[in-house]
């Protein structure tokens, strides 16, 4: 492939010069490649070797089950887990059966140059796009304004929000991949569309459905702008809605910019539980669906 | 089908019973949500720990800065709000219904600074500062601070200047004490919550100056005493209204707050005191609360925990460094304690 | 359709269902996704019109930003929101179109293939916050002597001049970089796979290197959705907030040096909402976010636009 010296031309040496510069420019570029995929990856290696090193002594049984402290006491984190699963779940509520009933509608109620369909998928994509504090600002004029009081609600409100897009958009690339003798099949079976889609195409394409799903749920719990004033934070357990609600990621936060050392640690323990649950989501995801690269 | 229903179904059951656990054994007790001002986080949440041990009373409280505590309490999306700049009466109108401000502590606002090889104590005064946050003064070995630190060998170090990014009743302190002595401070960039900072970088709470000072060589910052003490970091000794150069501490906290006269509104600040030992830069904290309140049993819970705050609560405040109430504002505060009502009752019980 | 004869066991739970409601309830469903743009444009521009009957369009150029006297003006923000992210797209755009190059045009060896491109996606799993964490707690000291290395050397270039605290635009912008990464790699990646074959095959044929078919014939085949790629990330870049809040020093200055702290749109509104008293403050905060909302938009749309323009409308349904 790199190599170009046309038998004819071997004993020109104006060629022979032009080849080998043509062939070292090759070399170059090969180069450069080698080390923007390596600075490209460096980062990633370092946030996880980092997140490890530091997170690691500070997990503990404690960080799950107990309530953070004052200063100079040995607290955890057992209120933001549980908030951030709640939060999440109740999003996933949500996000995920709508998710997937618009998905369907894009890819097998519409026709297939439908003029609405069109409009409702670019609106999806720019929905994707829009800044999650944005979302978070709408959720605060929308949710907490009004209702009198920051909750767990409003939280979820948020970011069901941002993971409706996501839901959308991998469920209707799965249903794609739907062979279309699956529809064929069942309608000449005399499935009615309803039936089709719940007996036949979903269920087909279920392994998709699920990554979309879990790749939403991950997201939204990595969230943490839509959080800041929606359900803001708490240092008590919760599980009522009305009330505001601790998060992983909002308690990291204010650990994060904290002068003290012992929060310090306690962040890196919080990144550490996320960037596991992300990546096990991820990973896992990838073997449920043996994804196509 | 199977599968994506139950999964589903797994998640529809996992989020019901996490919404349907039962809560906690103190149902009856109605939590209550606080928001605002960083300065007295660390006594706060010793206080509510402490309540929360006695009585079972969960208080949860944000540190979002006194600007949000304002903001919130006019909002409403909170039961109290916590700042230290009293209200001004524009922001008390908006209110609508009468808003209480309860004074809880007093405390010094402590200058810090992150320099290798100088201690505690570097002497200051007001017209240097309002310079340095302008950023006329670059260098920690200028001219004018080695003027007054004959004894100290001043690094050629650029000075990097930390303030508050959020609305905060500490850059309110500070600034008021600076445009009380410097009027070119008063004129340029004035007194508030929030001003229009010429230079420097901005920190969210206290934590987040103080975690600045702690991470930036050569910054110099503005926090609540507690903050710069539990993190080791060093204070300036600034120079008070009688020339006498000051650390920040508890007495000379309480020194500011002792001469000072009270009004009505319990507004009021301490800054450049008049005081012989008094530490220029202090000022009070205030817990604010609607007069009358529009939900029973949320306004008993507050009130009694009001009583518990400026009564057993005072005796926490030396411990972390903040000045307690003097014992005749605490009985002027127990009269204005017993007028917050609801529906027209007092909710205070007999004391 | 005539009743069938024998249903397979999948579809008798669900006989004689009537599918018209069902196909009208999902259509109108589906317009959830419009309503809530709308909804978010809306909201957002009602809360946002006393700041515009105030200040107008010179609240995108006025560098005031004043809450004691209630001036407004965003230009710092917008400053900020830009150069970080320029500084961003300046670094992430030619390693990343780099990176999707080398992962598809068979640089790689086949072994690495997949892991690189997990590795890739990845980067877009850590969470914003974790981001922000190690940007405050291994970027900043990482970048600090390299920062001030610079400012001695070609201090004379305002770009690049003292004092450099740590907190800077330019931190900003390396980790806004390594966020948005991911981004420009998998849709160039896919754009790139998308261009024919017949192509490189016919560059090849004629006697070019590797090299020069991919710069003569593939990347401009492929040019606009690239540009869409870059154009996506840059609508990330922009909108991004926790990782911007935590390392870029929030100052709303303008300085020339990329040294110098700054501050974005969304770090203002992520510091400043719950605390605006006057409801002037809060208006302007919104009328930020509005604009925050209407560049991120528009730049979707566009960046959308130029991805179709290559992988043709996809909209016929159905396996491929």
């Amino acid at each position: 492939m790199m190599t170009l010296a046309a038998e004819s031309l071997k004993g020109d040496p104006t060629f022979l010069k032009h080849v080998q510069r043509r062939n070292w420019v090759s070399l170059a570029l090969t180069s450069l490649g080698w080390v923007l995929t390596v600075a490209a990856l460096f980062p990633l290696f370092s946030v996880l070797l980092y997140v490890t090193i530091q997170g690691l002594p500070s997990l503990s049984l404690d960080f799950f089950t107990k309530l953070p402290a004052p200063v100079g006491e040995q607290g955890g984190m057992g209120n933001a887990v549980l908030g951030t699963l709640e939060m999440v779940s109740l999003a996933s509520l949500f996000s995920v059966p709508i998710g997937i009933l618009i998905a369907t509608y894009l890819s097998e109620l519409a026709a297939p140059q439908s003029k609405i369909a069109f409009v409702i998928r670019l609106g999806t994509d720019t929905l994707a796009g829009v800044p999650s504090i944005v979302v978070g600002v709408f959720a605060y004029a929308l949710l907490v304004f009004t209702t009198k009081t920051f909750s767990a609600l409003a939280g979820s409100g948020a970011l069901a929000i941002i993971m409706l897009p996501l839901v959308i958009r991998t469920t209707e690339e799965s249903l794609k991949l739907v062979p279309d003798s699956y529809r064929d099949g069942a309608y000449s079976l005399g499935a009615n569309r309803f039936q089709a889609i719940f007996g036949v195409i979903l269920p087909a394409a279920r392994n998709g459905v699920i990554t979309g799903a879990l790749l939403a749920v991950s997201r939204a719990a990595g969230e943490t702008a839509p959080l800041l004033f929606t359900a803001l934070n708490n240092q008590y357990w919760n599980v009522e809605l009305n009330q505001p609600m601790a998060s992983l990621t909002v308690q990291l936060f204010t650990y994060a910019i904290s002068p003290y050392e012992e929060k310090h640690a306690q962040a890196w323990a919080a990144a550490l539980v996320l960037i596991l649950f992300v990546l096990v989501f991820n990973v896992g995801v990838r073997f449920l669906l043996r994804s196509k690269f | 089908m199977q599968h994506l229903k139950s999964a589903l179904f797994a998640l529809l059951i996992g989020s019901l019973g996490l919404v349907a656990l039962p809560s906690t054994p103190v149902l009856a007790q109605a939590a209550l949500t606080g928001a605002g001002a960083t300065f007295p986080e660390p006594i706060y949440s010793r206080w509510f720990s402490e309540y929360n041990k006695k009585t079972g009373v969960k208080i949860n409280y944000q540190a979002i800065g006194s600007g949000g505590g304002i903001k919130q309490i006019l909002a409403k999306t909170v039961d109290f709000g916590a700042s230290d700049a009293a209200m001004s009466d524009e922001d008390l109108a908006k209110a609508g219904k009468p808003i209480l401000m309860i004074p809880t502590v007093a405390g010094p606002v402590a200058i810090t600074y992150n320099l290798s090889g100088v201690a505690s104590g570097l002497k200051i005064n007001a017209y240097i500062l309002a310079d340095i946050f302008q950023g006329r003064i670059k260098k920690w070995n200028d001219r004018r601070i080695a003027e007054i630190n004959p004894s100290v060998s001043l690094p050629d170090v650029d000075i990097q200047v930390v303030h508050r990014s959020d609305g905060s009743g500490t850059t309110r302190i500070f600034t008021d004490y600076l445009s009380k002595v410097d009027s070119g401070w008063a004129t340029r960039i004035g007194s508030s919550t929030a001003v229009k900072w010429p230079t420097g970088l901005g920190g969210k709470g206290t934590e987040g100056v103080a975690s600045l000072v702690k991470q930036t060589p050569g910054a110099i910052g503005y926090v609540e005493y507690a903050y710069a003490q539990q993190n080791q970091l060093s204070v300036a000794a600034v120079e008070n209204y009688n020339g006498i150069f000051v650390l920040p501490t508890l007495e000379g906290a309480s020194a500011a707050a002792d001469g000072a006269v009270v009004p009505e509104n319990y507004r009021v600040f301490i800054t450049n005191s008049k005081g012989k030992t008094a530490y220029p830069i202090s000022g009070f904290t205030w817990l604010l609360v609607y007069q009358q309140q529009d939900d029973a049993t949320k306004g008993k819970t507050l009130v009694d925990f009001l009583w518990w705050a400026i009564h057993d609560g005072q005796k926490f405040a030396a411990s972390l460094n903040y000045a307690d109430l003097p014992p005749a504002l605490v009985k002027r505060l127990e009269k204005s304690i017993k007028t917050i009502s609801y529906n027209g009752k007092a909710l205070l019980s007999e004391k | 359709m005539t009743a069938p004869e024998p249903t397979p066991a999948v579809l008798t739970g669900m006989k004689g269902a009537n599918d018209k409601p069902f196909a009208k309830l999902v259509q109108t469903l589906s317009f959830l996704v419009l309503v809530l743009l709308m909804a978010m444009t809306v909201v957002l521009f009602i809360d946002a019109l006393p700041a515009i009957r105030t200040f107008g369009i010179s609240f995108l150029v006025g560098s005031d930003w004043d809450p004691v006297n209630g001036g407004f003006g965003a230009l710092p923000f917008i400053y900020g929101t830009v150069m970080s992210s320029l500084v961003a797209i300046l670094l992430a755009a030619p390693t990343g179109i780099g990176v999707a190059i080398f992962i598809t045009e068979g640089f790689l060896p086949p072994l690495l293939r997949q892991p690189v491109s997990i590795a890739t996606e990845m980067l877009a799993a850590i969470p914003s916050v974790v981001y922000g964490l190690w940007g405050i707690f291994v970027l900043i000291p990482i970048l600090r002597p390299f920062m001030k290395e610079t400012a001695n050397l070609l201090g004379v270039i305002p770009l690049l001049a003292g004092p450099t605290p740590g907190p800077s635009i330019f931190v900003t912008g390396v980790l806004l970089a390594v966020m948005i990464l991911p981004t420009i790699i998998a849709i160039s990646r896919d754009v790139l796979r998308a261009v024919p074959e017949t192509l490189r095959l016919g560059s090849m044929a004629l006697g070019a290197t590797q090299w020069e078919t991919i710069f003569s014939c593939i990347l401009p085949a492929a040019a606009p959705g690239i540009m869409g790629s870059v154009i996506l990330a840059l609508g990330r870049a922009l909108g991004e907030t926790m990782a911007a809040t935590m390392v870029i020093g929030n100052t709303p200055q303008i300085q020339a040096s990329l040294f110098a702290p700054g501050y974005t749109l969304a770090a203002v509104l992520a510091n400043e909402f719950a605390e605006a008293i006057t409801d002037l403050h809060t208006s302007a905060l919104i009328y930020a976010a509005l604009v925050l909302l209407g560049v991120t938009l528009a730049l979707n749309i566009l960046a959308q636009w130029l991805v179709l323009v290559v992988s043709g409308p996809n909209s016929e349904r159905g396996g491929r």
